[in-house]
């Protein structure tokens, strides 16, 4: 028990931290919100999966990723791509000169469906592209780059660049991708309405539970010996190399592990939404994913969900009331936060909650009212 | 180039960094179990020899064996796996990390991404922590953030980190840089305690310490040999007193 609780949950403060998350995300906001702004909450949990991504990799590894973006970006042109071909039937594009094809395609003269989207007809393949695309993109890069020991700011402009050139890419090749509108109009499924109000809810509780799913993987990751050997990277790369370890290895899994949960999210973004552009590819959304980190914390998992829902909500609400004025105010906001609280929302969290363990006071009230053994938690952590 | 008995055999090796023969046609062989220390006057190729040996810098010529396995053509990590530590010049350990998993990352078990994902901390691992912990005079800080330690102490901490590896080579650049004289002193014990049952390679310019540790010295000049031998005859040869020790 003390050990699942230290390896998946960061221990015991780590479980209740964790806990508050999942009952915020999974009881309150669906009882106290609603619908429109449940959505707007499941469209930040998308983001925070890049943020939680971001923690591991640029937190916990040192290795500042400025494009992982385009990988948030394919695992949801993959699910988009699924979502097209089926919304595509012949029957709902009988006015189009194609039939069978998706819309734009049609518009781009184009008359019969690429071959790299035939994969995307089946479910099961598209669940596993939306997985390995990004994943074998991010080997690539990172094969290429860590092999050569590119690292620090050389690292972050060049998955800058890399994540510009494929927003162009996605833009410019218009019949096949659906160009600077990208896909849209997705409707069903397997056949499962998903814009209906109860798709919606169901589609926000998978979200959800998929992202704290990610959180206790994630935790996994950083209590092993893998975890620490990232810390030490980040410290002192030489050492852990002549230490007998090969440090590219090391950086290219968790940057592809990194993409990897980026792309859930990107998938769960177009299920929930309906659409996928190239708006969430490029240079933009790549930095703000990297804000929402840093304001998070970024050495915390969790910090980076509440940063990725505080920044995406001042977001909404500013850009409602001034829209001139938001980037501006985001920018103060990260220059603020590397200022002042270099350790976000998590490091204010810690040092001014350190009088009031949160975890401690929860055992001692349910000891209190319920005279249950509050060892159960496990009292060895 | 025939195989021999020592641990480590350097023949002819040359680096040469666009045209400057940082190390010029060196030979070297080093016992088993033998500290060795090198000393020489600044820009000698005494730090570069040391890179060369752990792949650091790829030599332009020559070669290095380590137990009769070539050691020219590894990787720095496969280096390390035969069985050759390096310590750096400045105190290299992991700040953030505790003293404790300083020497834990350092376990040679769990090298590969698989292999640390799943890697399990048994009793062996924190009992050999516990005892390279005492032979560095660490047993009192195992839980403290290593970023604390006083500088002589991150030294002894990175000697124990190359402990837990238990290399059968151990190099060691300027290990007492910095240090006061009962740090000092405390490192020669360590030194000559730890080469019992390993070979030991130090760079050195502090010449009391050096009679306290070397089994034989080797004097470097302009990247050649220009003495070696034991202490007392190195220090009686004339040219090794008119290019470095002075007067």
């Amino acid at each position: 028990m003390t050990v699942i609780l230290d390896k998946c949950f960061g221990g015991k403060q780590g479980a209740v931290n964790l806990a508050i998350l999942a009952i915020l995300l999974l009881v309150i906001f669906p009882l106290w919100l609603d619908l429109f702004r449940l959505g707007l909450i499941g469209k930040y949990v998308t983001y925070a999966f890049v943020a939680v991504s971001l923690v591991l990799l640029w937190g916990n590894g040192g290795i500042l990723s400025l494009g992982q973006g385009m990988f948030f970006g394919l695992g949801g042109y993959c699910m988009a791509m699924f979502l097209k071909l089926e919304a595509s039937d012949p029957i709902s594009t009988k006015i189009q000169t194609t039939p069978g094809i998706p819309d734009f395609m049609d518009w781009n003269q184009i008359t019969e469906i690429p071959w790299f989207w035939q994969p995307f007809k089946s479910f099961p393949l598209t669940v596993f592209f939306v997985l390995a695309v990004p994943t074998f993109l991010a080997f690539i890069i990172g094969y290429a780059m860590f092999k050569r020991r590119v690292g620090g700011v050389y690292f972050a402009i060049i998955t800058q660049a890399i994540a510009l050139i494929l927003s162009i890419l996605i833009v410019g090749q218009q019949g096949y991708t659906g160009g600077v509108n990208g896909i849209t109009d997705l409707k069903t499924l397997l056949g499962w309405d998903i814009r209906t109000d109860s798709a919606k809810y169901v589609l926000y509780f998978i979200n959800a539970s998929l992202l704290i799913g990610v959180i206790i993987l994630s935790n996994y990751v950083l209590s092993s010996k893998f975890g620490m050997l990232l810390l030490a990277m980040r410290d002192k790369e030489e050492r852990v190399r002549f230490s007998g370890y090969d440090v590219s290895s090391f950086k290219i899994f968790i940057f592809c592990y990194a993409a990897m949960i980026s792309a859930i999210g990107g998938a769960m973004f177009t299920l929930q939404i309906g659409f996928m552009s190239p708006s969430f590819v490029g240079i933009v959304p790549s930095i703000e994913m990297v804000i929402f980190a840093a304001v998070g914390g970024r050495m915390s998992l969790i910090g980076a969900v509440y940063g990725a829902l505080l920044v995406n909500f001042g977001k909404t609400m500013f850009s409602e009331n001034f829209p001139e004025l938001w980037l501006f105010l985001m920018g103060g906001l990260f220059i603020a936060v590397v200022m002042f609280f270099p350790d976000g929302l998590a490091g204010v969290y810690r040092d001014h909650a350190k009088n009031f363990n949160l975890a401690d006071w929860l055992i001692a009230s349910y000891t209190k009212w319920f005279k249950k053994d509050a060892n159960m938690l496990g009292d060895k952590v | 180039m025939s195989n021999t008995d020592f641990i480590l055999a350097i023949e002819d090796l040359t680096v040469s960094f666009d045209g400057f023969k940082a190390v010029d046609s060196l030979s070297m062989y080093i016992d088993k179990n033998e500290l060795r220390v090198v000393i020489g006057p600044n820009g000698a190729g005494k730090t570069t020899v040391l890179y060369l040996i752990c792949g650091k810098t790829k030599s332009t010529e020559g070669s290095i064996k380590f137990k009769n396995i070539e050691m020219t053509t590894l990787s720095e990590h496969e280096i390390v796996r035969a069985g050759v530590g390096r310590k750096f010049q400045t105190p290299s350990i992991y700040e953030n990390l505790t003293v404790y998993q300083n020497l834990e990352v350092s376990y040679p078990v769990g090298r590969s991404v698989w292999g640390s994902l799943t890697f399990k901390r048994t009793p062996e691992l924190s009992e050999q922590v516990r005892k390279i912990a005492a032979e560095v005079l660490l047993t009192e800080h195992l839980d403290l953030e290593a970023a604390l330690l006083s500088h002589g102490q991150k030294q002894w901490l990175e000697i124990g980190m190359l402990l837990m590896q238990d290399p059968e080579l151990l190099m060691l650049d300027e290990p007492v840089a910095g240090m006061s004289a009962k740090e000092r002193d405390q490192t020669a014990e360590l030194l000559n305690q730890i080469c019992q049952n390993r070979s030991v390679l130090v760079i050195e310019h502090d010449m009391e310490f050096v009679k306290k540790i070397a089994h034989k010295v080797t004097v470097l000049h302009q990247g050649k040999i220009l003495a070696e031998g034991s202490m007392e005859k190195v220090q009686a040869n004339e040219k090794v007193i008119e290019v470095y020790l002075g007067h």
